[in-house]
Order: C-alpha cells, then sequence, then structure tokens
C-alpha cells in the first residue's frame, strides 16, 4: 500500500492541536511507516509539493491568509478534517465575533489600558504587507467544505490517532466516551 | 394512598403512581428519557422539547405528561433520537457556547447530551449573538452567552422570603434571563450554590467557585448522561 500523503496548517488556532498530535509519543513511529508528511510546520516545509490524502486544519478563519490557505488545502487535500474546537466553531478567538471590528481594533491599538502613549500617535495597523483581518472568526466549514469534524481543546491524542488509523485503513472511526471532549 | 396504574414503556408494561410526571416514572422503571429544562421537585415546562417521547403514537414532552392507566409510550426511536440530537445542535448555534472557556464545562447538561448524541458540528449556522454577562452581583455570575432559557433558576430559586430571584424580560428570541438585582445583594452561599446547581449549563455561576473540580473527576468526564439508566 503506498503511503497516504498528510498535509497540517494551524490557521487561527495556538498550535496546541499539532502539539496534542505529537502527544500519539511512539505511535508517530508507526505512523510514519504507513504516511508522508507534506506541507506542514512538523517539517517546516511551506509548500505544497504534490497532492494529499488527508488535510488536517486546526484553528478557524481569522484574517485573508488563512482563507487563502484553506482553500489551498481544499484544493490539494482529497480529505479535509477540522481539528480542534477553533476550526470547528472559531473557539476563542471567536469571543470578538460579538464585538464590531472597529471597536476590536480601537481597544487593541488606540485606547486599551496597555497601549503605551508614545511620540508618534498611535496607529492601527494597515502595512499592505500584514493579513488582512476578518470582520469575525470564520470557522472552517463556513469558508469550504470540510469533511470531518475532530472535536477537543485540543482533541485528546488518541482520538486523533484513532482518527489517522480509520483515515489511513478506510476502517470507521467508533468516537470512544473517553475521548469525545469539547475541552 | 396512591393508587397504581400500568403503563408501557417501550412494549414492556411497568406500575407507576397514578398521575406521576413520565419523564420521572420511567426513571423509576430504569428508562432514561433526556431532558433540559426539567429538574426533579419543581413544577414541569415543556420548554426544550428533548424529553419528546411518542405517546400512543404521537409525539410529546414526557415532562409534562402524567401517567395514566394504558398509557403506550416510546422512549427511543431513532426518528425521536434524530430530533434530539438536532435540538441539542440548535442550542449549540444559537447561543456563545465556548467549551474551553466554560467553568461549567464536563459537569454541563447541554455538553452532556452533545457528548452522547456524539455531536461534532452543528448542521445549523453559529448566530455568535451578543450578548452580556452580569459581574457586578456579589455572589452570582450571569453569563447570557450560555444560557439556554430553560427557566429552571426562575422557577426553582427563592430567597427564605419566598421571593424568586430570577425573571425573565423581552418576549421571542430575545428572551433574557434577569437576576432581581435588589435581592441578589444579600443571598447565602448556599442560595448561590443552588442557583449555580440549578442551571444546566454555566449560565449561572457561584463567583470563587470556577474550576474548583480537575478535569477527570467532573460529573461527566467518564460517565455519560444516563449511563446508570438503560435508553
Amino acid at each position: 500500500m503506498p503511503k497516504k500523503i498528510i498535509a497540517t496548517a494551524s490557521l487561527a488556532g495556538c498550535f496546541g492541536c499539532h502539539m496534542s498530535f505529537l502527544d500519539i509519543d511512539e505511535r508517530l513511529l508507526d505512523l510514519i511507516e504507513l504516511v508522508e508528511f507534506d506541507k506542514s510546520p512538523f517539517n517546516d516545509l511551506k509548500e505544497f509539493s504534490r497532492a494529499c490524502d488527508i488535510g488536517l486544519i486546526e484553528g478557524g478563519c481569522c484574517n485573508d491568509e488563512n482563507v487563502h490557505t484553506l482553500i489551498n488545502f481544499r484544493q490539494r487535500c482529497r480529505v479535509l478534517v477540522a481539528v480542534g474546537e477553533c476550526a470547528i466553531m472559531g473557539g476563542l478567538p471567536s469571543l470578538r465575533n460579538v464585538i464590531p471590528l472597529q471597536e476590536c481594533l480601537a481597544e487593541a491599538y488606540l485606547h486599551g489600558p496597555t497601549v503605551a502613549g508614545g511620540a508618534t500617535p498611535n496607529v492601527i495597523p494597515h502595512d499592505p504587507d500584514l493579513p488582512k483581518i476578518l470582520d469575525r472568526v470564520y470557522p472552517c466549514h463556513e469558508i469550504v467544505k470540510m469533511d470531518y469534524f475532530l472535536p477537543g481543546c485540543p482533541p485528546r491524542a488518541d482520538l486523533i490517532w484513532d482518527a489517522l488509523v480509520a483515515l489511513v485503513t478506510g476502517q470507521e472511526l467508533k468516537w470512544p466516551y473517553a475521548t469525545f471532549k469539547f475541552d | 394512598m396512591a393508587t397504581f396504574v400500568k403503563f408501557t414503556l417501550d412494549g414492556k408494561i411497568y406500575l407507576s403512581e397514578d398521575g406521576a410526571p413520565l419523564v420521572e416514572a420511567a426513571r423509576a422503571c430504569g428508562v432514561f428519557i433526556p431532558t433540559l429544562c426539567n429538574y426533579t421537585g419543581i413544577p414541569p415546562k415543556g420548554a426544550c422539547r428533548i424529553c419528546t417521547v411518542l405517546i400512543n403514537g404521537l409525539p410529546a414532552t414526557a415532562c409534562t405528561t402524567k401517567v395514566v392507566e394504558g398509557l403506550n409510550v416510546q422512549t427511543s426511536t431513532p426518528e425521536l433520537e434524530s430530533f434530539r440530537q438536532a435540538i441539542v445542535e440548535i442550542l449549540f448555534a444559537e447561543g456563545n457556547h465556548l467549551c474551553p472557556s466554560c467553568e461549567k464545562s464536563g459537569s454541563c447538561e447541554l455538553q452532556a447530551l452533545a457528548y452522547r448524541y456524539r455531536v461534532t458540528v452543528p448542521h445549523f449556522p453559529y448566530l455568535f449573538p451578543r450578548r452580556d454577562v452580569e459581574a457586578w452581583h456579589p455572589k452570582l455570575l450571569k453569563d447570557h452567552n450560555r444560557c439556554i432559557q430553560c427557566k429552571r433558576c426562575i422557577r426553582g430559586i427563592r430567597n427564605p422570603a419566598g421571593k424568586a430571584l430570577f425573571a425573565f424580560g423581552k418576549r421571542g428570541d430575545r428572551v433574557v434571563i434577569n437576576i432581581d438585582p435588589v435581592t441578589s445583594q444579600n443571598i447565602s452561599d448556599a442560595l448561590a450554590q443552588q442557583a449555580m446547581d440549578i442551571c444546566p449549563v454555566g449560565a449561572i455561576l457561584r463567583k470563587g467557585k470556577g474550576f474548583d473540580v480537575p478535569i477527570g473527576r467532573r460529573t461527566y468526564d467518564r460517565t455519560p448522561i444516563g449511563a446508570e439508566l438503560r435508553s
């Protein structure tokens, strides 16, 4: 059986889901017999080199760069999995969804208690090289079609392992209660 | 003396006290019917509809139905289970339920039901409504983001003088549960705890009591809701 190709990305996430992935510990040695990694923070590959079988997405979309990355993943990956609460429903970054964007930026860069007054007036960053922040944080499935969802903050390592085994072998995921958590 | 009547649950005949609420009677028979807005000891409301069962073939809420002679009840069919899952999904999509940052996570009935139905993501769009957090009550914190308007607190919590601590304002999808700002000024720790316990979600919290049970030992960490009963 040819090795499955996996790509991963962290959008508006904290890398906790990637850390939880690494918590599969010595099973990484078994995994590497079954899969190869393409674009991923694990191997620091910045670009896709081929079409992939499985794409794992951590985090929702809070800026236009996230959206581009997610669409790129959708085009390159046969199966796309939302990993963790942020990818599924926006997660903690979506706390700002109930506050108008202008109020958020003004609090962060102009009037917040930790904003230092300097010689130059405070400005909201607007450099063209910076990603444009979106009006709110979007769950991944509101941007592209997602095939599967792994809940948890982060998803338990055992759940990630079970899901990978299921995806690679084509078996059904059992969803044991102990690893099905939202926190 | 109580009279006992025969009724049928999923094809089996049981005895129950005449006029007992159906959810309680089923529980006494070891059969689990999921509930959210219902709470033992306070009047039923029939608000959340998650306890919907088939009574003589027609859907009705089990919390507001009283057991009578010959009642024929089906508690679980694939269609009923998918209705219940949809209710859980709607509640998650309608409020701002951020489980990772919630003090009630692990002991939340809504979350436990989502675990039961293995809800990974709602089939409905998240609404992200703008709601307030009332943190200025001396002993209580009211987070409207998490409130599912079950009104258990309104029906169940009274101060020693018999005055209700909670009431609702507005109507329809804008309904909010308010805390009486005067009564809340001097309530006992016990009453604050009672208010936190009666809330199925993390909308009413006793201040200084968040995250006091470690992960792994919370109510639904290892034991699914209703696991002690047949379903």
